[in-house]
């Protein structure tokens, strides 16, 4: 396999009239060749700020890098020029987002869009670029692509539009693919029907995709490995069947804890809310309200004294899971 | 005994601008003749993906919006009819939350204005009675006294959404509905408030109308389901019976779709093909038969047959006429 993407120390600031503050804190993590990454967390964790640091899309000011690399194929995108970084955005890295509407011109045809495309990344006449944009969307299995490329963006609905944000992003052959909460928009049997492309063309085509997600059923369907973020911080990192099954972190756990069951259990009392669901106490910090120490121990139920006082860092428990929880490695708390 | 709420055969069309310059204005059917029922102190969840009607259903149930054609019994009485000063005596016992309590929330208003509101409103109370009714609709939802004078914007969603369900319940109404209340909030404090509202009903006996796209969190709120697709019910039934045996196919495509936490049974996520048909081009017999992957010939022609099920339990499907 090896590594293909590489975050190490990653940390970042945002400053306006009120003061600066930091959003992201120390984040390390990994992509393999070939493989899908689930990057998981709750609103305003860091996730986005993450994702598009790897692209250099932080807007600066007001954000900062301020620590940390990031290596791409043996390459550190933080330091390459900016024409070098343009090459890599949308040919090496490409990125699809939840809101495709947004990245889609809605005075142009999706043809007019994807030929164009076409035409700068591959170089091709009008007629090959047809015929590339077509295959295309018959990959992400789009029905009716000849009648598709007629169509303005708002024509379609948005399962459509997030296969033609897929298909353009994949007529670069990127090598990763980053997705950003691609299927939160979408009802669910349709955000099934984008999954199953998703996986479907890492797996064929070998592209190894960074998915951003909040949904834990959406890691556990689709992911091989997962890191979790916790307010600006990395705080645990494993194979997906390892991280359900001995979720280390004691916010993992909650996480995990919190989904309500679709299936039945064995003795399905009657009545609705009959059990009280697990809830993590509390609330997700602010940015300018983190607390010291482990971020997570205003909220956590199995902390010692020492977690409001020193920062726990990423520790390797065994070559495939990480965490970063005083109490979690027979630590110091 | 009477249902606290009960719609029959409820209707609620649109019209949207189409045509040349909006001068062909189209009728779009947002809810189809839906005849659902909720009893005291049970909680009705109404799942579908979205655009199926459901907000429109609830709206309509509150008069928030004018139906069409049909009757909604408030016990056994169809409010419908009466005159808005007739109504105005109901308001304070059917109430609502909504989903977005950001936008929900008026950002230049107090907690304290906010919630006592409703009440200064249909009631006409004030002062020291009115914070102390304030004061209690807060203690019920996990806040306190500190709040009163804080904006919305100095709450997180899940703070904001029990101002939401504070408001709602300080008139003392006896029929709630909650229109995706935990959609927009982060799955740790989801439980929370799934837990607040479970607590509310258990001490208070509150009837609910639970709207949610998330059938695991409909599982785990709801007492009796129903499924909308395309502005009809599909399937209603007892939630044991409904998870146990889902009988129609679009129920069946919709558990089968939910992404369960568990990576060792790696399920087939792309249970249907297509999208959901646009309400202004409501298929023909069926309306789920251009999706449907047990469709037969009779389903494109013909209306599908009402059809029990069980206790309870039915199924608009031609698969079991
Ligand atoms: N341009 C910006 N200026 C100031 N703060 C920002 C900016 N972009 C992001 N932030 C802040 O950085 C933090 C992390 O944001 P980010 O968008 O990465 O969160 P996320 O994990 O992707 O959340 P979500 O699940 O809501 O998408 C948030 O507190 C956000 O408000
Ligand atoms: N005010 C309105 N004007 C026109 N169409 C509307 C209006 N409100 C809802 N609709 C349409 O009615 C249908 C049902 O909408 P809604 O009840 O909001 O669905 P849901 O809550 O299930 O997502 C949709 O097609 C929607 O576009
Ligand atoms: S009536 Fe026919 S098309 Fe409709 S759900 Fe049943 S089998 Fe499918
Ligand atoms: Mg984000
Ligand atoms: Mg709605």
């Amino acid at each position: 396999m090896g590594t293909l993407l590489s975050i190490e120390n990653l940390s970042v600031e945002f400053s306006n009239y009120q003061g600066t503050s930091s959003v992201l804190n120390h984040v390390s993590l990994s992509v393999n060749r070939g493989e899908i990454l689930g990057l998981v967390g709750e609103s305003g964790c860091g996730k986005s700020v993450t994702a598009r640091c790897i692209l250099r899309l932080i807007p600066a000011p007001p954000g900062k890098i301020t620590s940390g690399s990031i290596r791409f194929a043996g390459e550190d995108l933080l330091s390459v020029s900016p024409k070098r970084m343009g090459r890599v955005r949308g040919r090496e890295i490409s990125m699809i987002f939840q809101e495709p509407m947004s990245s889609l011109n809605p005075v142009f045809t999706v043809g007019n869009q994807m030929r164009e495309v076409v035409r700068r990344h591959r170089g091709l006449a009008r007629r090959e670029a047809d015929a590339l944009c077509t295959g295309m969307l018959h990959q992400v299995q789009m029905p009716d692509p000849e009648e598709v490329l007629k169509k303005y963006p708002h024509e379609l609905s948005g399962g459509m539009r997030q296969r033609v944000m897929i298909a353009m992003e994949l007529v670069c052959d990127p090598q990763l693919l980053i997705a950003d909460e691609p299927t939160t928009a979408l009802d669910v049997t349709v955000q099934g029907q984008v999954l199953a492309i998703l996986t479907g063309l890492s797996r064929r085509r070998g592209i190894s995709v960074l998915l951003i997600t909040h949904d834990m059923g959406v890691v556990a369907q689709v992911c091989d490995r997962v890191a979790v973020m916790y307010a600006g911080q990395v705080v645990e990192l494993a194979a997906v069947e390892e991280l359900f099954a001995r979720p280390l972190h004691p916010y993992t756990q909650g996480l995990i804890a919190a989904i309500p069951d679709v299936d039945p259990p064995a003795d399905d009392a009657p009545g609705g809310g009959a059990r009280p669901l697990f809830s993590i106490p509390g609330t997700v910090p602010t940015l300018i309200d983190r607390p010291p120490g482990c971020r997570f121990h205003p909220r956590c139920t199995v902390g010692g004294p020492g977690c409001a006082r020193d920062v726990p860092g990423l520790c390797w428990v065994t070559p495939e899971h990480a965490v970063a929880c005083h109490s979690s490695r027979g630590g110091t708390a | 005994m009477t249902p606290v709420i009960q719609t029959r055969d409820l209707v609620k069309r649109f019209h949207v601008p189409g045509g040349f310059l909006g001068r062909h204005p189209r009728r779009l059917t947002a809810v189809d003749h839906v005849s659902l029922a909720v009893r005291r102190g049970e909680t009705l969840g109404l799942v579908g993906e979205s655009g199926s009607g459901k907000s429109t259903v609830g709206n309509c149930i509150l008069r928030l919006l004018a139906a069409d054609a049909g009757q909604v019994l408030y016990n056994g009485q169809d409010i419908l009819p009466l005159k808005e000063t007739d109504f105005r005596r109901l308001r304070g016992r059917l109430q609502v939350v909504f989903q977005d309590p950001q936008s929900s929330l008026d950002p230049r208003m107090t907690v304290a204005t906010i919630v006592g509101y409703p009440l200064r409103l249909q009631q006409g109370v004030k002062g020291t009675a009115l914070e102390a009714r304030v004061l209690a609709a807060l203690a019920d939802v996990g806040l306190q006294a500190e709040h009163l004078h804080r904006y919305p914007h100095e709450f997180s969603g899940g703070q904001r959404q029990r101002i939401g369900i504070a408001r709602a319940l300080i008139t003392g109404p006896d029929f709630i509905v909650f229109d995706e209340p935990t959609s927009a909030l982060d799955v740790s404090v989801q439980a929370q408030i799934l837990n607040l509202i479970a607590g509310l009903q258990r001490a208070q006996g509150y009837t609910y109308l639970f709207i949610s796209h998330d059938l695991a969190v409909v599982r785990h709120i709801s007492t009796q389901i129903a499924v909308m697709y395309l502005g009809s019910l599909v399937e209603t039934a007892p939630k044991e019976a409904f998870f146990r045996h889902p009988y129609h196919p679009y129920t069946r495509a919709l558990i089968a779709a939910v992404p369960r936490p568990d990576p060792t049974r790696r399920q087939n996520l792309a249970v249907l093909p297509g999208d959901v048909p646009s309400p202004l081009q409501i298929p023909s017999g069926c309306r789920f038969h251009t999706r449907c992957p047990e469709v037969m010939a009779v389903c494109p022609k013909v209306a599908p047959p009402h059809v029990e099920m069980g206790p309870e339990h039915w199924v608009d499907c031609h698969l079991y006429g």
